[in-house]
Order: structure tokens, then C-alpha cells, then sequence
């Protein structure tokens, strides 16, 4: 069973479907809708598969293949995932096709098709899951470079007004992070060469090299600054805002689910296990970045009249809480900042998928532009709600157990740092209740309070131009059966991973223990 | 402490204390509207079958030598060193909150049947007030620091739903956002304290934590006290925290009476004295808890006498009286058990007066001004017979409950034999005195005088459904104190958990203290008459009074000192970084970038063909790399 190619299948599947859907005649949009659908299933089934197939207690790298690509520089394409890259998987295989789900609808002005979406959407799972499987350092750079293209699209065609705006910024910001962080690729090939004698590019290889101090820090800045972009830590965050804010919802839920995760991912993967020492001699200038980042972030979601925006911040204030949990270097921590990963993609995927179906019914983005919601909609006030009491760590919901694991496993070796972070936990209060009070509770007002209307014109900022809000009567406000079935695994998963982690714990905790000890037994 | 054995017989089952309520709240949450015919009556059984259960464990447990047994549940967090099970504990500490907690809440929610029934929103109501019910048993069962917090939050979440039951109302919305907010930050000192624990002693149970915080520094135990004093301050409605407390009352009356005042409230209390082994190895923790409790009595109590509005002053007289509880405990093993004695009568008359009070409502178009109020003994009797007791039971009239636990505590300050002492007694005994007056001002503005009712208003006894649970917990307030301080003390219950009780030397004896608080009583009592009883009460208040009375009208400024001192710097800081972060961090950023490539505009102008073309040579790119991929693989 462990001979099966499940990696590479995830990778070619959704890869294949790309180009299937992509092949379909313009306007055959249900049938693309329905083709993504089923692939993303697929994928699903194939992380659940591989999941099983995962001995907990095996090697560090399972579900491996190897095959040589560039031989001349040592290069192959080689996959194979620990338990933490494998949660990562799962994440991906339950968002896409939820993803898909929540787009089913979206409509472009004059009807202009949509199939081009889904394709791109397909793309961007294919890529996702070659840069979390990858075990070769060139591979992962590849597929981390490679899934700039897909999103792009998704920002810059089927986006908000400020598409163009936010898709360039987007990807002028990775561009750079990912050219800084091709030289460094670039030096351990060097570094390899002239310790093994051989160049190569082989993760376990090169985790086993004895990089000159010096040396490691040049290399752990270059791979550090392109993951601090990606994942985004402030001073690097601004991109972020304008591109989950104008991204279609579900172009949002991935980047900010997954696609950001691989920064963080990046951090555990590569900068603690090849440059130790640098880690370390770096870890407190990470850990201001990671704890300003909470407090700063969250200050400035609650200082947002954007939902989206809002909910963009809070993920920048949520990525210090995982970059807390992987530079205080305990296992606890650390394997709290990996669930933290998936527990994220879940909560604020949701959030962002409820907060879409509002925009959907009343047009705008503005939180000023609603009010009373709850009265006439009150599943959809209720999936809000629990998405928000998630994304503030309520106990019972995912979210609790991983920041209560980065906290009290960062608090021992890092006091300071930690009781600030807490601090955040009042803040992640604020931002979520007032936007919920402000948009749910109180008297109906706004642009819901009249009840047949069509939803308003899009115009200036913070409307939606590109994709409308569907027009059939606003009668039907609360949440449709289409909806429902979204909206309901990811609430069941908030509740039971919230009550019952542990077979996620067991998965991550050996590979964020193995990586702790590449770091040089700190822990 | 005694030996905690695992549980076995029908103690094995304690788990479904919580369940039951919790799987009420999940069927009407989920259920929906199919569910609102017949979800009420669902929703008190559950109640009710979780007070039977907590009966019968109890029983069994009062039959044990060993009267400690923990229920081991599953694996919850494990991580590292870090091994976190969930788990649950039945001893006598967690029994007497069990049966409040299933007792008191099973008669609020008869009571609702009838006080909701008119209400759209009935099925919601009862669905919250269950789940609000499991998070407290959570809160009180759980083995663990751990479980404690999470029914600690989970309370926190029922207060929050059931505040803003009425939501569409601005100022439920606030309170219930103000409420959950300032929970938050006790929430933070209690998070920090289990950190501390885990940190100091690589544990969060109560056994590993209690049995080894005898080898932690003395200023770490100190730091631990103190950080869950803030926590407890954050539930408990205690200075600094306080202010949400008087807002929550926004919520339906029947959540006034059981979360706000007869249950999750006094969740503080119960945190410190479940503490004991800590806060026994503190004295400096200890003191600051008494100057907490001593503070807030007084606060709470100056504030209940200037508002108007009912459910105001029984909230204040409720941060009055949790000053007393937790004056108590901060005294140590004298007082671990006066505070819970009176704690427990607090459940009962406090519950009383606010389903008493909203009775009144009912009867009064849900007016809540006692100036509209007057002479209502005649229209409803039973309402006013079983106040009444409460309100005689809360001032401490012997030989009703408040009497018998308030007293208790007074002694045990005295019996400190030091100033600090004396002046806790002191302030204890003023603070009766203003009890007597602020609710002898709201038994006459209320139910004597002459009748100032509105147009329209026709007030009325209200359906039996309503007057039965008032009449039951009327009967705890008569006899609750003298049950559990006389017939038999709960002292002698607790034992395994606090110790066996020692008779202290009393400087004054317990026949004198009682004489003396009465004296006051009556002297606030005489003075409420002067001010209030004799002469007619005008319907709007008086614009035109002392600094005192504004003063208390404003509950001693503290929304004013929380509104300056972090609300609107905060909203200036928000809106100042927000400010930065566009111009400044964006700016910069967009700034380098442009002046590396030379161009100032290329981000603002989004030249977007050089980039469309870039991102598709990338994908060239990367499909010539795949078909290399695939010529090699081939090959």
C-alpha cells in the first residue's frame, strides 16, 4: 500500500483536471464547476488515503518517490511527506473542494465564463501539494515559485476593483522573496558540493551538512525573508491586506488557508533543520517580528471598516502566534504552531467563506453597510458566529487547543515574549465581536433593510465590481442548502477537532519532535 | 486533602451531569424551528435529570470513606511534556456547586417556561441556558486547571449569547460585548497562571498541581495567587472588573438570577477556594484578595443605593455581596467556609429577588424604573411575600439566611486578631448597613407607597409556573443559613477538602456580633425610611443633588476611568496605526521598492501587461519544466 503513488497523484490529478477544464468550450461552466468538483474529491480521498497509509510511528519521510530530473546539479523530483506536510495535505484536500462549492455561484458581469476560474483553482491545488510533498529543496522552490501564477490569475481576472492592484502587489512581493530565497537554495548546492563532494538538493542530505556559522545566517536570512513574505510576518504584511480583500472569497480562503501557510511550513522545514545555529542566533529578532505582529495586526483589523480586510489582519495576528510557536523551540509549541497551521485554514477559511455569503446578499464589503443581520438570517449569523468564537480561540473550537499549545509550550523558554502574546487573546475578543455586533446585532439597517430590492450597483471602493452579488430576491436571506453543505464540515471540524485533537497531535508531534532535534536539542 | 480513588458505580456516570445539558442545548441549537414547540420543556428536563443524577452521586459519595473520586475521560491535549486528560473530580467542594448549579438552575428554568413564554425566541433561550448550565458543571467537575478553563470560557460564552438575547436592542448588544471583553482579561491572568504551573511544575491537574506547590518559590506561588485572582476578579464582577456586571442585566431576568448572580458570578470564589492549597502557601496573595473583597463590598454597595432602575441594585448588591465571599476566602481556612455558606444562601436569596423582580416586570409592561413602581404588595402578594424573605435574608435579619453566613464571615475576620482584621470587620459591618438601606429603598419604592404606575399598566400575580420556583427558593433563603452554618455546617461536609474546622478564640462573641450588625441593619433600614418611605417619590430623579449621589448614580466613575484610561486611547491607537500602516509601512515598502526599480509609479500605476507577461513565462516556464520532468521520466 505504502508503494502507491499517492503524492504523485495528487499532484497529477488535480494537474490533469486543470487542463481538462481548461480544455472545456466557453460556457460549459456547470460542467467545469462539476469536473473541479469531483477532482477535488478525488484529492480528498487521496489525503485520506495517504493518511492511512502513514505509519505514525515509521520514518520521518514517508510515501516517498524519487526520480532523477536534472542530474547534472543532483536535482529530483522527489516527494515524500512527514507528518506535518501530511496535515497540510488534509487541509488542502478539505478546502478546495469547499472552495469550489463556494464559488458555484459567482457570476461575471455579461456572463463571461467562469470555467477559466476553476482551471486556475485546479492548478493552484496541484501546486499546493507539490510544495508541501517535495523533499528535494530545488522542487520545493520550483512549486513554491509555481504557485504565484495560478493566484495571480485568480487576484488579477476574477477579483475585486482593485484586482490589478492587489494581484501586482501580491506578486512582486513573492517574486522577491522568492529570488532571495533562490540564491540561498542556490548557496547549499554550493555548500554541498564542497562538503559531500557532490552537489545535490536532497533534504536529508543536506540536513546533514556542517554549515559554517557564518555562512548559516546568510542562508537562513535568504530562505527566512522569502517565508516571512509568504507567510506574512510585519514588516512584510502589506501585500496581504489588499490581496485577500480584493481575491474572489474563494481565491481568498486558499491563499490565506494554505497558500500563506507555506511560509510558516518553510520555517519548520527548512530554516531550523539546516541552519541550527542560525535559528537560534536569529530566534529573538524572529520572536519581536512574531509577538509585534500579534499585537499590531489585531490593533489594525480592529481599526478596519473592510470585512474582508479585517479578516486579512487577523490572519497576519494569527502568523505571529504560529512563528511564536516555531522559534520558542519546544516540541509542545511547535507542534501547537503546526495545528495552529491546519486549525487556521479552517477557522478563518470559514470565516471568510461566511463573510462572503453577506457580501454575496448585500453587495459591499463595508461592515457600516449592514446591521441587524442576525434577525433574518440567523444560520447564516450563527456559522458567523462560530467561525469568530474560532478564530478568538473559544475552548471547544479547533483553534483553542493550538494557541493554547503555542502559549503554554513558548512560556517556559520564552516568559516574555508569551505573556505578551496573551495579551493578544483580548484584542482577537475586540476585532471579532465588534465586527459581529456591528453587522448582526442592533436594529436591521443598511443595505439589507429593504427586503426586495436588488442588491445596489457595484460602485466605488470596497463594492465588489467583478463578481455580482446574485440577483434573486432578497427575501431569502439566510443561508440555502448549497450554502449549508459548506458551510457544515468545516463546522463540524471546529467542534470536534476542538474537543478531541489528539489523532491530529499524534500525526504532527514525532516530525516537530525530530525537527527540534535537528535544531540541536534546545527543547 | 484526601486521597482521590477513581470512581466507580453511578459516580463513573458523573459525566453525564454535563452531557445531558449539553446535548439539550445541541437538539434545539440544530433542530431548529422543529423544535420549538415542546424545546423548552426538553430543555428543563435535561436541567432537572442532571440535578437528579448530581443527587444520587452525591449520595454515593457521602457513603465513601474516601470522599474524593475523579472520572477519567479520554486523552485531550498531549503533547511533549504536556499530557492534558480530560477528567472530572467529585468531592464535596464540586458536589454542593453541583447541586446549586442543577438545583437553582432547574427552578429557572420551570420559571422561564412561564417568563419566556410570550418570547419568539423561547427555544434559543432555553438551548443557551442549557449550554450555559454544562459549561458551569464543566467549570466545577473538571480535574484539571484545563477543564476548568474551558467551562470557564464556555460560561463566558452562555453569558455572552444570553446578554444579547435581545439583540436587535443596542445596549443588550454592548453589554454582552462589554461582558465577554472584560471577562477576557481575567481570562488572560488565568491562562497566565496555568502557563506558570505547567512552566514550574510540568502539570495542570489539580493533584500534581496542589501536591507540588509546596516546592515552588515562594514568589512564583505569589505571581500564580495573583494571576488567578484577576482571573476570578474578571467572572466575579470584582474591582477592577466590575463594570460589566450592572450592564449584563440587559438579559432576560431569569439569566440575571441564575448566571448573575447565583451561579456563574460566584465562579470566582469558587476558584479560590478550590485554590486553597495555593493561596494557604501566599499570605501576600491572600491579602490582596481580602483588599479586593473588602474594596468591592463597599463599592458595589454605595453604588446599589442611588439607581432607579431594580435590576441595577440587585446587580450591585450582587458585587456587594461576592465582596463578601471573597473576603472570606482571602482569609484562609477560617473563611473558606463562611464564603461558600454564604455563597450558597446568596444562591438562593439573590435568585429569589431577581425571579422576584422580574415577576414585577412582567407585572409591569417590563418597566424596570422603581420610580414607576409603588404599592404593588396589594396586587401581588405571593411576589411580595417571597421578596420579602429574600430581602430579609440578604440584610441579615435573624434568624433568615444571610443573618447566620454574613456574620460567619464577619467573626472570621475579627478572629485574624490583628488591625487588618478589625478594619475588614468594619468595613463588613458598614457595608450591611448600606445593604439595609439600598434595599429597604427598593422594598418601599417598589411594593409601598403610593402607586406611580404608567398608563396602561394593570399589574398582576403572575402564573403559578413563575410564583413556585420563587416560593421554593424563598424557603432556601429562610432556612438556608441556619441549615448549612447550625444544623448541619457545612464545615463539617468540607472537611476533606478544607480540613477539620477549628474553634477559634473569638474576641467578640458570635451573640454580639450579631447585636451589633443588627443595629446597624436597623439603623440603615430607619434611614432609608427618612429619606425614602416618609415622602412621596417624584418620577423622574432629582437632577439637582450632592457629589455623593452623582457620584454613586455613576457607580464611582468606573465606566468613566475604563472609557479614559483604555477605550478611547485605544480607539486613537487604532486608528493612528491604521493610519501608519497604509502610509507609512505600505508606503515604505512601495517607496524602496520604487526606487530600487527606478520607477516611482509602477505599483500605484499597476503596469499590469509586464506582470500578466511574467507570470505567464513563469507558467511557460514551469510547463517546460514538467515536460522535461516527464522526457526524463520517460526516458
Amino acid at each position: 500500500m505504502t508503494d502507491f503513488p499517492f503524492l504523485l497523484l495528487m499532484i497529477a490529478v488535480p494537474a490533469i483536471g486543470a487542463a481538462v477544464v481548461a480544455a472545456l468550450p466557453k460556457g460549459r461552466d456547470l460542467l467545469a464547476k462539476q469536473v473541479s468538483l469531483g477532482i477535488s474529491l478525488v484529492v480528498l480521498l487521496l489525503a485520506v488515503l495517504a493518511t492511512a497509509a502513514f505509519d505514525v510511528g515509521g520514518d520521518r519521510f514517508q510515501l516517498g518517490m524519487a526520480v532523477p530530473w536534472i542530474p547534472d546539479f543532483g536535482v529530483q523530483f522527489a516527494l515524500g511527506v512527514d507528518g506535518i506536510a501530511l496535515v497540510m495535505l488534509l487541509l488542502i484536500g478539505v478546502l478546495v473542494p469547499v472552495v469550489v462549492g463556494a464559488s458555484w455561484r459567482d457570476e461575471l458581469p455579461g456572463g463571461r465564463s467562469m470555467t477559466a476560474y476553476f482551471a486556475w483553482l485546479l492548478l493552484l491545488e496541484a501546486f499546493m501539494v507539490g510544495v508541501f510533498a517535495a523533499t528535494d529543496v530545488f522542487l520545493f522552490y520550483v512549486f513554491f515559485e509555481a504557485m504565484l501564477v495560478p493566484m495571480y490569475f485568480i487576484i488579477g481576472s476574477f477579483g475585486g476593483p482593485r484586482r490589478q492592484y492587489a494581484a501586482v502587489k501580491f506578486f512582486l512581493y513573492s517574486l522577491v522573496g522568492g529570488l532571495i530565497m533562490l540564491a540561498a537554495v542556490i548557496g547549499l548546492y554550493v555548500v554541498s558540493n564542497s562538503q559531500l563532494g557532490e552537489g545535490t538538493f536532497a533534504f536529508d542530505a543536506l540536513r546533514g551538512l556542517e554549515i559554517d556559522p557564518g555562512v548559516q545566517k546568510l542562508l537562513f536570512l535568504g530562505f527566512f525573508i522569502a517565508f516571512a513574505i509568504k507567510a506574512p510576518l510585519v514588516p512584510f504584511h502589506t501585500w496581504l491586506p489588499d490581496s485577500g480583500s480584493e481575491a474572489p472569497i474563494g481565491g481568498a480562503v486558499l491563499l490565506v488557508g494554505v497558500l500563506d501557510k507555506v511560509g510558516t511550513f518553510g520555517f519548520l522545514r527548512y530554516c531550523l533543520p539546516l541552519f541550527p545555529d542560525a535559528s537560534r542566533y536569529f530566534a529573538p529578532f524572529v520572536l519581536v517580528l512574531a509577538v509585534a505582529g500579534i499585537l499590531y495586526a489585531a490593533l489594525l483589523a480592529m481599526g478596519q471598516s473592510d470585512m474582508k480586510r479585517l479578516v486579512a489582519y487577523t490572519s497576519i495576528s494569527h502568523f505571529g502566534f504560529i512563528a511564536l510557536g516555531i522559534f520558542a523551540f519546544t516540541t509542545e509549541a511547535g507542534t501547537g504552531a503546526v495545528l495552529y497551521m491546519v486549525n487556521h485554514g479552517i477557522a478563518t477559511g470559514l470565516l471568510f467563506l461566511v463573510v462572503g455569503m453577506l457580501i454575496a446578499r448585500g453587495g459591499s464589503r463595508q461592515i457600516g453597510d449592514y446591521g441587524g443581520v442576525a434577525a433574518k438570517a440567523p444560520l447564516l449569523a450563527g456559522a458567523f458566529l462560530l467561525a469568530g468564537l474560532a478564530s478568538l480561540a473559544l475552548p471547544g473550537t479547533n483553534s483553542f487547543v493550538s494557541e493554547f499549545l503555542v502559549l503554554i509550550g513558548s512560556f517556559p523558554t520564552r516568559p516574555v515574549f508569551t505573556i505578551l502574546a496573551t495579551a493578544g487573546i483580548i484584542l482577537a475578543a475586540l476585532y471579532i465581536l465588534l465586527m459581529y455586533q456591528r453587522t448582526m446585532h442592533g436594529p436591521a439597517r443598511g443595505v439589507l433593510l429593504a427586503d426586495d430590492v436588488e442588491p445596489p450597483a457595484p460602485a466605488g471602493h470596497g463594492a465588489t465590481a467583478t463578481l455580482t452579488a446574485p440577483k434573486r430576491s432578497l427575501r431569502v436571506l439566510d443561508l440555502d442548502r448549497r450554502e449549508l453543505a459548506i458551510v457544515a464540515p468545516l463546522v463540524a471540524l471546529i467542534i470536534v477537532l476542538g474537543v478531541y485533537p489528539q489523532p491530529l497531535l499524534n500525526l504532527i508531534e514525532p516530525a516537530v519532535a525530530a525537527t527540534m532535534s535537528d535544531l540541536g536539542g534546545s527543547d | 486533602m484526601s486521597e482521590t480513588l477513581p470512581a466507580e458505580g453511578l459516580l463513573g456516570w458523573s459525566w453525564l451531569l454535563i452531557a445531558l445539558p449539553l446535548a439539550g442545548a445541541a437538539v434545539l441549537l440544530l433542530g431548529g424551528r422543529r423544535t420549538d414547540r415542546w424545546g423548552h420543556l426538553l430543555g428543563t428536563a435535561t436541567v432537572v435529570a442532571s440535578f437528579v443524577v448530581g443527587l444520587l452521586c452525591t449520595f454515593q459519595l457521602a457513603g465513601l470513606d474516601e470522599k474524593s473520586v475523579s472520572v477519567d475521560l479520554f486523552t485531550f491535549i498531549s503533547s511533549g511534556d504536556l499530557d492534558i486528560r480530560a477528567g472530572l473530580l467529585y468531592d464535596p467542594l464540586s458536589a454542593a456547586f453541583v447541586l446549586l448549579i442543577t438545583g437553582v438552575g432547574s427552578l429557572i428554568h420551570i420559571y422561564s417556561i412561564g417568563y419566556m413564554a410570550h418570547d419568539d425566541g423561547r427555544r434559543r433561550f432555553f438551548a443557551y441556558l442549557n449550554l450555559f448550565v454544562a459549561a458551569m458543571l464543566l467549570l466545577v467537575l473538571g480535574n484539571s486547571f484545563v477543564a476548568l478553563y474551558v467551562g470557564w470560557e464556555g460560561v463566558g460564552l452562555a453569558s455572552y449569547l444570553l446578554i444579547a438575547f435581545w439583540y436587535t436592542r443596542p445596549a443588550a448588544a454592548t453589554a454582552a460585548k462589554k461582558a465577554f471583553i472584560m471577562n477576557r482579561v481575567g481570562d488572560v491572568g488565568l491562562a497566565l497562571a496555568i502557563f506558570l504551573m505547567f512552566a514550574q511544575l510540568g502539570t495542570t491537574d489539580y493533584a500534581g498541581v496542589f501536591g507540588e506547590i509546596g516546592t515552588v518559590a515562594g514568589g512564583t506561588v505569589t505571581a500564580i495567587g495573583l494571576l488567578l485572582l484577576l482571573g476570578a476578579c474578571g467572572k466575579s464582577g470584582q474591582f477592577p472588573l466590575q463594570a460589566w456586571l450592572p450592564d449584563a442585566m440587559e438579559g432576560p431576568t431569569p439569566v440575571s438570577a441564575l448566571i448573575h448572580a447565583a451561579t456563574m458570578v460566584t465562579a470566582g470564589v469558587y476558584l479560590i477556594a478550590r485554590c486553597s492549597p495555593i493561596y494557604d502557601e501566599t499570605p501576600t496573595a491572600r491579602t490582596v484578595v481580602l483588599a479586593v473583597g473588602a474594596l468591592t463590598l463597599l463599592i458595589g454597595a454605595i453604588a446599589g443605593c442611588a439607581y432607579d432602575d431594580i435590576k441595577k441594585v440587585l446587580a450591585y448588591s450582587t458585587v456587594s455581596q461576592i465582596g463578601y465571599m471573597f473576603l472570606a476566602v482571602g482569609l484562609g481556612p477560617a473563611g473558606y467556609v463562611a464564603g461558600l455558606a454564604h455563597l450558597y444562601a446568596h444562591g438562593f436569596f439573590k435568585a429569589g429577588l431577581f425571579l422576584g423582580a422580574g415577576s414585577v416586570m412582567h407585572a409591569m409592561n417590563d418597566q424596570v424604573d422603581m420610580r414607576r413602581y409603588g404599592g404593588l404588595w396589594k396586587k401581588m402578594p405571593i411576589t411580595f411575600a417571597t421578596f420579602g424573605l429574600g430581602y430579609l435574608a440578604l440584610i441579615g435579619i435573624w434568624p433568615l439566611a444571610g443573618a447566620f453566613t454574613k456574620d460567619a464571615i464577619i467573626e472570621a475576620a475579627l478572629d485574624r486578631h490583628d488591625t487588618f482584621g478589625y478594619l475588614l470587620a468594619g468595613i463588613a459591618v458598614l457595608g450591611a448597613g448600606l445593604t439595609a438601606f439600598y434595599m429597604t429603598r427598593l422594598m418601599l419604592m417598589t411594593f409601598f407607597g403610593r402607586p406611580r404606575w404608567e398608563d396602561g399598566v394593570h399589574p398582576h400575580e403572575s402564573p403559578v409556573v413563575m410564583t413556585l420556583p420563587m416560593i421554593v427558593l424563598a424557603v432556601g433563603s429562610v432556612a438556608s443559613g441556619f441549615l448549612l452554618v447550625s444544623a448541619f455546617p457545612l464545615s463539617d461536609w468540607m472537611a476533606p477538602v478544607f480540613g477539620e474546622p477549628e474553634e477559634a478564640a473569638h474576641v467578640i462573641a458570635p451573640a454580639t456580633v450579631l447585636l451589633i450588625v443588627t443595629v446597624v441593619s436597623l439603623l440603615g433600614i430607619a434611614l432609608a425610611w427618612l429619606f425614602v418611605g416618609r415622602r412621596e417619590i417624584p418620577v423622574t430623579a432629582p437632577v439637582r443633588v450632592s457629589p455623593v449621589t452623582r457620584a454613586a448614580r455613576n457607580a464611582l466613575y468606573a465606566d468613566t476611568v475604563n472609557e479614559s484610561l483604555f477605550m478611547r486611547p485605544g480607539q486613537w491607537l487604532t486608528r493612528a496605526l491604521v493610519f501608519v500602516d497604509n502610509r507609512g509601512v505600505d508606503g515604505a515598502v512601495n517607496g524602496l521598492a520604487a526606487t530600487l526599480g527606478g520607477s516611482s509609479s509602477r505599483l500605484g500605476r499597476a503596469q499590469t501587461g509586464f506582470v500578466r507577461s511574467y507570470a505567464l513565462g513563469m507558467l511557460g516556464g514551469a510547463v517546460l519544466v514538467a515536460g522535461a520532468l516527464l522526457a526524463v521520466t520517460a526516458g
